[in-house]
């Protein structure tokens, strides 16, 4: 069978009636749908809710360290073993599973036909295989905390001998789930990124140039070769593991001419450039939503690209940085401190780019725009924290430390979260048809900000007071034990806990809007992108008459002109033209 | 009206390159990085291994000779089904993929004769650093070859109608992928001894 | 500035204390700076009645050169920070000062086992001293230590010394250390090891000369002879057929 998906609208909820619409069934419009816009959809719900699963075990280990021993509520006795286990599923979910799904594959499903000005992706059925592979590697995922042992407890770095071998890490099954889980989800996400790629390089609008592609497309794009050029060696690394566990191989073991380091290379060569891949969507979006909400091009779109090529191509250079204690080479952690510490300077060029867009605008702070700025002034936090480990005579100290911990969720949760709620809270309207309550929109942003500073910022403390990573009670270390310190743990806590329930406001936010939001417009935020062009929601086949592109993205207050934005498909009036 | 078969999307090429080949070059590349990550780590295991040219001295370097020459022949005929198909001779195309599928075949076979006799010595998986790489190395492009010739049959059917023509040169694009990747291994699991 | 958050107890401590600190008064200024100027211009180009935005492409010089100028600033800062940290990295973990004592350190699923020289001050031994748990060493005396893992990886840390290294199974890692006041110090490990990683708690005991003394005669059996014993293999459990072990200088 060669015909996609026929006649489904994109979302839930939509009620559009077009000429030529028929009826599709329940199962292939929510389920075996080829359209970019139900496949986004898939990806988002599904990372969102794994969202939630993350989120609790964070809750459930945090309860243990701020009140060691006692029976958590909503879950028992955290033993040791389970300790091991909740953090190893929380950080392997939040990265794996919804970060790379909802940045990535949501929003790079949604916008990338829309903004380019086509009707899908140029493979629309290996679209929907990706996703299909990706929802079968988080039902493993999420079987594994059930099968015998439990779920995997060696970290989500799984590093060898402890990962390799039952008798170390007491979860054996959960620890071969867990690489099969992990070994699909690169797969989906391989697929996957092949769709953005070619779409972007050849599906592109007539008139469309390079430098005409808005920056989260790119953002999307270069994520995409950078997750595909990283992903091989871990690929054939996680085949090795998985022999190791399974059929009495040996590439990691040291007492029969393996070596445990290896998977670390291998591991870590992916896990730098990953933490761009999850980065740079989230960049885009907030270019994109700075861009509309200040009314004002951006500083330096060529810069912006520039410095993001450069910062990809210096991640693959990078990764030993995780490794300056491990056992390697000491040499070669100077080579590795001076290419970590290099690779600060792009992105910072990038910050001040985005900071200095702000210059002579006018700026409007509406949900989307106070969670684009709250990314960049979060962000340049955990940027700056990053310095005090790149620099290897100070990573001494803080290594493996929770300041590596306070510092990776700066990264991380701008990226992964805020960068969601920005998107979310932006095209929103677009995706659904309705607008998002304003109110409880802030009311969302204000709490989950709050919430998430008192979470980490004891933690940058308690790092630098000694706290190792991954220890389930520090009360056998009289180091640690300080009173000063435990109520830190327990302030983190109660931040953990007012996070997760402010993010209610926006659970009720979005779906009581989906029904009783006032119905959005095509363009609500007056934007010059391709997407605002089609109605809300884009109807099956998005156009229905294929645009051509006249201009770059961030025509904004461009002098001569009556409106303050210029979108790209508009012709150029000969009028325009002569006052230009 | 029926539905279009492929998106619209698919049918502009804003870069000049047709989309499928596009596509055939990235799958490439990534598969280049699995295969470069898993050649390298062999590479660095081996030179840290010296001995294991003991092991490797057990590999039938025959067979992999006559395996070298049986993809070098079976890319020859990919490469003759893609002018077949530039021509628009269909026929022709579908018989030099169908060549082309037999020599992966073949490869096949001859890998499970030396597999066989491998095993039976006692050199299976587990038997040690070298043999575990062997295995997992030779292994995963076993089942690339594998899957290529199956491909290759499944798009002869359609070239023989003179229908979907372009898809022959991206096959043949992929099988030439498969041969290099045999011309890192050969040398590198058999020759150096 | 990390006196407040835990005290020193080593020589490289201070060095590692002072360069933590260069660098929190260089991010520092750029990060202030950053959200300075990011919270100011969100106020002063708020949308305001009869103010329209301005169309600024990035390519005006007396504009572009508000980022261009702070860039090249951040590369000077980075460069400062660069030779500092690589010089304090070549004294901790590549050079390798003249020790009085070597002691051996063995890490497993869950504990922390030493062995140390006895009276006779040489290692390997008959009159070594095997502990569990407890390290004792002399203060203002350089130490060679020798880390081995049994297992698999784990990570010797003593926070208060500013020392850490991680433990590999099938190698012995060498490392130093100077102690400058007496005490006991926490060893933590700090690499997931399993269900006991956070129970495999040990002590560093620093002690003066004569109370190492006194401690030494309290263990040691005056009846050994000082004979040549062979180093134990490091690597993984019970194995032993793989003898070759790579020593890493660090």
């Amino acid at each position: 069978m060669t015909t996609p998906a026929t006649g489904a609208h994109a979302q839930a909820g939509s009620h559009g009636h077009e000429p030529g619409h028929h009826e599709v069934s329940f199962f292939h419009k929510y389920l075996w749908s080829t359209d970019h816009k139900m496949i986004a959809m898939q990806y988002l719900f599904t990372g969102t809710a794994l969202a939630l699963i993350g989120g609790y075990l964070a809750y459930v280990f945090r309860m243990q360290l701020a009140f060691p021993g006692h029976d958590v509520p909503g879950y028992g006795l955290v033993t040791p073993n389970r300790y091991n286990s909740l953090v190893t599923m929380h950080g392997s979910i939040m990265i794996f599973w919804v970060a790379m799904p909802v940045l990535v594959a949501a929003f790079g499903n949604f916008l990338i036909p829309l903004m380019i000005g086509c009707d899908d992706m140029v493979f629309p059925r290996i679209n929907r295989l990706s996703y299909q592979v990706f929802l079968v590697s988080a039902i493993i995922l999420l079987a594994s905390f059930f099968v015998h042992g439990g779920a995997f407890g060696g970290a989500w770095t799984s590093y060898p001998p402890l990962s390799a071998k039952g008798v170390y890490n007491l979860t054996p099954i959960g620890a071969s789930l867990w690489l099969v889980a992990v070994a699909l989800e690169f797969v989906a996400f391989l697929l996957g990124g092949i769709n953005f790629i070619v779409t972007t390089m050849n599906g592109r609008a007539p008139g469309m140039r390079m430098w005409d592609i808005p920056v989260v497309v790119w953002m999307i794009v270069i994520a995409s070769v950078l997750f595909m050029a990283s992903v091989g060696p871990l690929i054939a690394g996680a085949v090795m593991l998985f022999f190791d566990q399974r059929l009495g191989t040996a590439f990691f073991d040291p007492g029969r001419g393996g070596d445990p380091l290896l998977w670390q290379h291998l591991f870590w060569f992916f896990g730098h450039p990953e933490v761009y891949v999850v980065l740079l969507p989230a960049l885009g979006m907030v270019a994109e939503i700075m861009a509309v909400f200040a009314r004002k091009k951006l500083f330096g779109y060529r810069t912006i690209l520039y410095t993001t090529w450069a910062t990809g191509i210096l991640s693959f250079v990078v990764w030993a940085h995780h490794q300056f204690i491990a056992g390697i080479d000491p040499r070669m952690a100077n080579v590795f401190t001076i290419t970590t510490l290099l690779i600060s300077v792009p992105i910072t060029e990038m910050i001040f780019v985005y900071i200095a867009t702000l210059y002579g605008g006018s700026i409007q702070f509406t949900t989307p725009m106070l969670w684009a700025l709250s990314f960049v002034a979060e962000f340049l936090i955990g940027g700056v924290t990053g310095i005090f480990l790149g620099a290897s005579g100070a990573d001494i100290y803080f290594h493996d430390t929770y300041f590596v911990v306070a510092h990776f969720h700066y990264t991380f949760f701008p990226s992964a979260i805020i960068g969601m709620f920005a998107g979310l809270t932006f095209w929103y309207p677009k995706m659904f048809g309705r607008m998002l309550n304003e109110t409880l929109g802030k009311i969302h942003f204000w709490g989950t900000i709050i919430a998430f500073n008192v979470i980490f910022i004891p933690l940058f403390i308690t790092g630098a007071a000694g706290d190792q990573r991954r220890i389930y009670n520090y009360a056998l270390f009289s180091e640690q034990e300080r009173p000063g310190l435990q109520h830190l743990r327990e302030l983190s806590t109660i931040g953990v806990i007012v996070l997760l329930a402010f993010q209610v406001f926006f659970l009720f936010n979005f779906f009581w809007s989906l029904r009783h939001g006032e119905r959005a417009s095509e363009n609500p935020w007056l934007s010059n992108t391709l997407e605002w062009t089609v109605p809300s929601p884009p109807p099956h086949g998005n156009f229905a008459e294929l645009p051509t592109v006249y201009r770059g993205p961030y025509e904004y207050a461009t002098p001569g002109r009556k409106e303050d934005y210029w979108p790209q498909n508009a012709p150029i009036t000969p009028i325009e033209e002569g006052a230009l | 009206m029926s539905a279009p078969a492929r998106s619209i999307a698919n049918l502009r090429s804003v870069t000049g390159i047709p989309t499928a080949r596009l596509v055939t070059w990235w799958v490439i590349a990534s598969e280049m990085f699995i295969f470069g990550g898993l050649l390298a780590s062999y590479v660095m295991h081996r030179l840290a291994h010296p001995e294991w040219a003991i092991a490797a001295s057990n590999t039938n370097t025959k067979a992999g000779a006559f395996n070298t020459f049986v993809l070098l022949t079976s890319s020859l005929f990919a490469v003759l089904a893609h002018k077949a198909a530039d021509a628009e001779d269909g026929k022709g195309a579908a018989k030099y993929l169908r060549l082309t599928a037999l020599g992966g075949f073949l490869f096949l076979i001859v890998k499970g004769f030396e597999w066989t006799h491998e095993i039976r010595e006692g050199f299976v998986l587990a038997s040690g650093g070298f043999w575990s790489f062997y295995y997992t190395v030779a292994g995963l492009h076993a089942l690339h070859v594998l899957a290529g010739a199956i491909i290759m049959l499944i798009f002869a059917v359609d070239a023989a109608k003179n229908v979907n023509l372009p898809r022959v040169q991206c096959i043949g694009l992929y099988w030439h992928f498969v041969d290099i990747i045999w011309i890192f291994l050969f040398p590198l699991l058999y020759i150096a001894k | 500035m990390l006196q407040r958050f835990a005290t020193s107890g080593s020589t490289f401590a201070p060095q590692i204390d002072h360069l933590i600190l260069l660098i929190a008064i260089l991010v520092g200024f750029w990060f202030l700076a950053a959200e300075f100027a990011l919270f100011w211009l969100c106020f002063r180009f708020r949308r305001r009645e009869g103010h329209s935005a301005q169309y600024i492409t990035g390519e005006e010089k007396h504009l572009s050169k508000w980022v261009t100028w702070p860039h090249f600033a951040v590369i000077v800062c980075d460069i400062v920070i660069l030779i500092p940290a690589i010089l304090v990295w070549v004294n901790v973990k590549q050079s390798s000062p003249p020790a009085e004592q070597t002691v051996r350190i063995f890490s497993q699923q869950w504990a922390w086992s030493f062995q140390e020289p006895g009276p006779d001050g040489a290692l390997d031994t008959a009159d070594d001293i095997r502990t569990v748990g407890d390290l004792h060493v002399k203060v203002n005396a350089t130490y060679h230590f020798e880390l081995q893992s049994r297992d698999v990886l784990h990570s010797f840390s003593v926070p208060e010394f500013r020392l850490k290294q991680d433990a590999v199974p099938g190698r012995a890692i060498t490392g130093w250390f100077k102690t400058t006041r007496t005490g006991t110090f926490d060893i933590q490990c700090t690499q997931m090891c399993g269900m006991g990683h956070g129970l495999m708690a040990a002590h560093i005991i620093v002690e003066t000369p004569e109370q190492h003394a006194a401690w030494m005669k309290s263990v040691s059996n005056p009846a050994a002879v000082a004979t040549s014993v062979v180093a134990p293999a490091p690597g993984t459990g019970a194995s032993t057929e793989d003898s070759k072990f790579a020593e890493v200088r660090q």
